[in-house]
């Protein structure tokens, strides 16, 4: 129990510091633009038709359920509201997440710990470059720039999920389904929305990256590393999205 | 100058390091030879400070290449150039880009003088025209090559080989040999080369440093090395199989391999 808290105090440590370097070689040059568009291309645009199917299924499963329900005391036209809301607010943030987690992060993993085990890490550190700055940081800042706008597209294609149940398969009219959509739905929501998809994106870099660096033990290390680079940004992203709800909730009511 | 004093290092209770003292005068050619598992990559790699030690200095030239980091390791780094045994080619780059990586990220030339570099160092290999070929695509001897030619590209005045002659043919293994030799001649380079190809150790080396069981256990010339009357060394230079050295690891391998 010792060894395991202990363990996790390293991790804790040494992603924190993988982290605060990686915020601070940001600030210095030389600024790697065409690694940060290349980055961007390969973790947002290559995932917009995955995060899309996600975003339109959540939408229309959520339509459907709530419909259900709602059917009950005939109050069919407020489905547009909790699809709107659930999207904006929550289902939108951690699917993109989970999804880009499960498509780029695994991918970052699997290609920086490869770089590690095939010793092209040492390779880039003895040609006098900075692997953080090289491999870490153009991720990161694509991976910041690129969840927030995947994570507006989502809850668009998710609340056109809800619109096509809601007016196809209830009879809401669409001017009072897209009304009744507007109306709810804040700033304040997609604020709290965009928030967490940026919290999210530096968990997903920061883990992803900290467990390609820590690579050890060849092809087999490598697997090891990705899985374990996956389920802990699960699990992460579904902690910070718990603990930033409920501050949302207290202090921003 | 390159002065090892009193290296250790440890994985787990595995001492690969052991007080290892090594210096390397400027301009000299200093070959390193031992056994298989031994620690010679581990010990190039501390050169560089891709490792850091457990205890002991590396001065290179009045620095101590384990205490610097930041801004001044990389600049010492860029006075290296560093053959990796498995080459450690970029795999997502072309053979030219992977040559010219160093020149164009410290843009330490305009695009044109890039290019002719490029050419110039791979032709120094004996490769030409492979310079839009992925690593992927090469053999294993080529890829080794184009690692030296990475290595030159910025014209280090020192060089780190890791086995650069092994897994290449004899025929360009003996070109290697003659380029090291140029190196030394022309160029005045300080080069460490590790190898276990006893052939490529005498025609190269101006000296030769025998490591075992984690410390340097005799250096001298190759004329010296040759004629030795420690028996280890002696074991080894000549291949026997009977000796000193037995055939088990000399000491336990940890997890990692
Ligand atoms: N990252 C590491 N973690 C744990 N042990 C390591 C690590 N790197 C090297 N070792 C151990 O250090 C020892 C020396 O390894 P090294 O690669 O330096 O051998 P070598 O002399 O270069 O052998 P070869 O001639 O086969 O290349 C080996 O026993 C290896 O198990
Ligand atoms: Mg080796």
């Amino acid at each position: 129990m010792g060894e395991r808290l202990l363990l996790f105090f390293q991790y804790a440590g040494g992603t924190s510091i993988l982290l605060a370097q990686t915020v601070a070689g940001l600030f210095v040059p030389p600024f790697r633009r065409t690694l940060i568009v290349e980055q961007m291309e390969k973790i947002g645009v290559d995932s917009f038709p995955i995060v899309a199917m996600t975003g339109l299924f959540t939408g229309m499963v959520l339509g459907l359920q709530t419909a259900y329900q709602l059917q009950q005391i005939g109050a069919e036209s407020y489905i547009s509201s909790i699809v709107g809301l659930s999207m904006v607010r929550e289902l939108g943030p951690v699917l993109t997440a989970l999804v880009v987690t499960g498509r780029v992060g695994a991918a970052i993993t699997a290609e920086i710990g490869t770089m590690r085990v095939t010793e092209q890490i040492d390779a880039l550190e003895s040609l006098a470059t900075n692997p953080i700055q090289y491999l870490v940081a153009p991720r990161f800042v694509a991976l910041l720039i690129m969840l927030p706008l995947l994570t507006l597209y989502s809850d668009v294609i998710g609340i056109f999920g809800g619109y096509l149940i809601g007016v196809y398969k209830l009879g809401v009219t669409p001017t009072l389904y897209m009304r009744m959509t507007w109306d709810v739905i804040q700033i304040k929501d997609i604020m709290t929305g965009l928030v967490k998809a940026g919290v999210f994106s530096m968990i997903v870099a920061t883990v992803a990256c900290y467990e390609g660096f820590e690579t050890s033990g060849g092809a087999e290390g490598v697997g090891r590393a990705t899985t374990l680079a996956v389920v802990i940004s699960f699990i992460m992203i579904v902690a910070a999205d718990c603990l930033s709800t409920a501050i949302f909730y207290f202090v921003f009511p | 100058m390159i002065e090892i004093i009193n290296l250790c290092k440890a994985f787990g209770s595995h001492a690969v390091l052991d007080n290892l003292n090594l210096t390397v005068q400027t301009g000299e050619t200093m070959v390193i030879i031992g056994r298989s598992g031994c620690g010679k990559s581990v010990l190039l790699k501390h050169v560089l400070g891709l490792m850091r030690p457990d205890s002991g200095q590396v001065i290179v030239d009045g620095k101590d290449v384990t205490k610097i980091e930041g801004p001044e390791l990389q600049k010492l780094r860029m006075r290296f150039g560093m053959v990796f045994q498995g080459a450690a080619l970029f795999d997502s780059m072309t053979v030219g880009e992977n040559v010219g990586f160093a020149l164009r990220e410290h843009r330490l030339f305009p695009e044109g003088e890039v290019r002719r570099r490029i050419t110039e160092c791979l032709s120094l290999v004996g490769l030409a025209d492979i310079e839009n070929l992925k690593p992927a695509e090469l053999s294993g001897g080529m890829r080794k090559r184009v690692g030296i030619a990475r290595a030159l590209a910025i014209r280090p005045d020192i060089l780190l080989f890791d086995e650069p002659t092994t897994g290449i043919d004899p025929v360009m293994a003996d070109v290697i040999n003659k380029l090291v030799k140029t190196l030394h001649e022309r160029l005045k380079v300080t080069v460490v080369l590790v190898t276990h190809d006893m052939v490529s150790a005498y025609k190269v080396a101006t000296r030769i440093a025998m490591m075992y069981e984690g410390r340097i256990i005799a250096t001298g010339t190759p004329e010296q090395i040759q004629s030795t009357g420690n028996p280890v060394v002696r074991q080894f230079v000549r291949g026997e199989a009977e000796g000193p050295i037995t055939a088990d690891q000399p000491k336990r391998r940890t997890f990692i391999g």
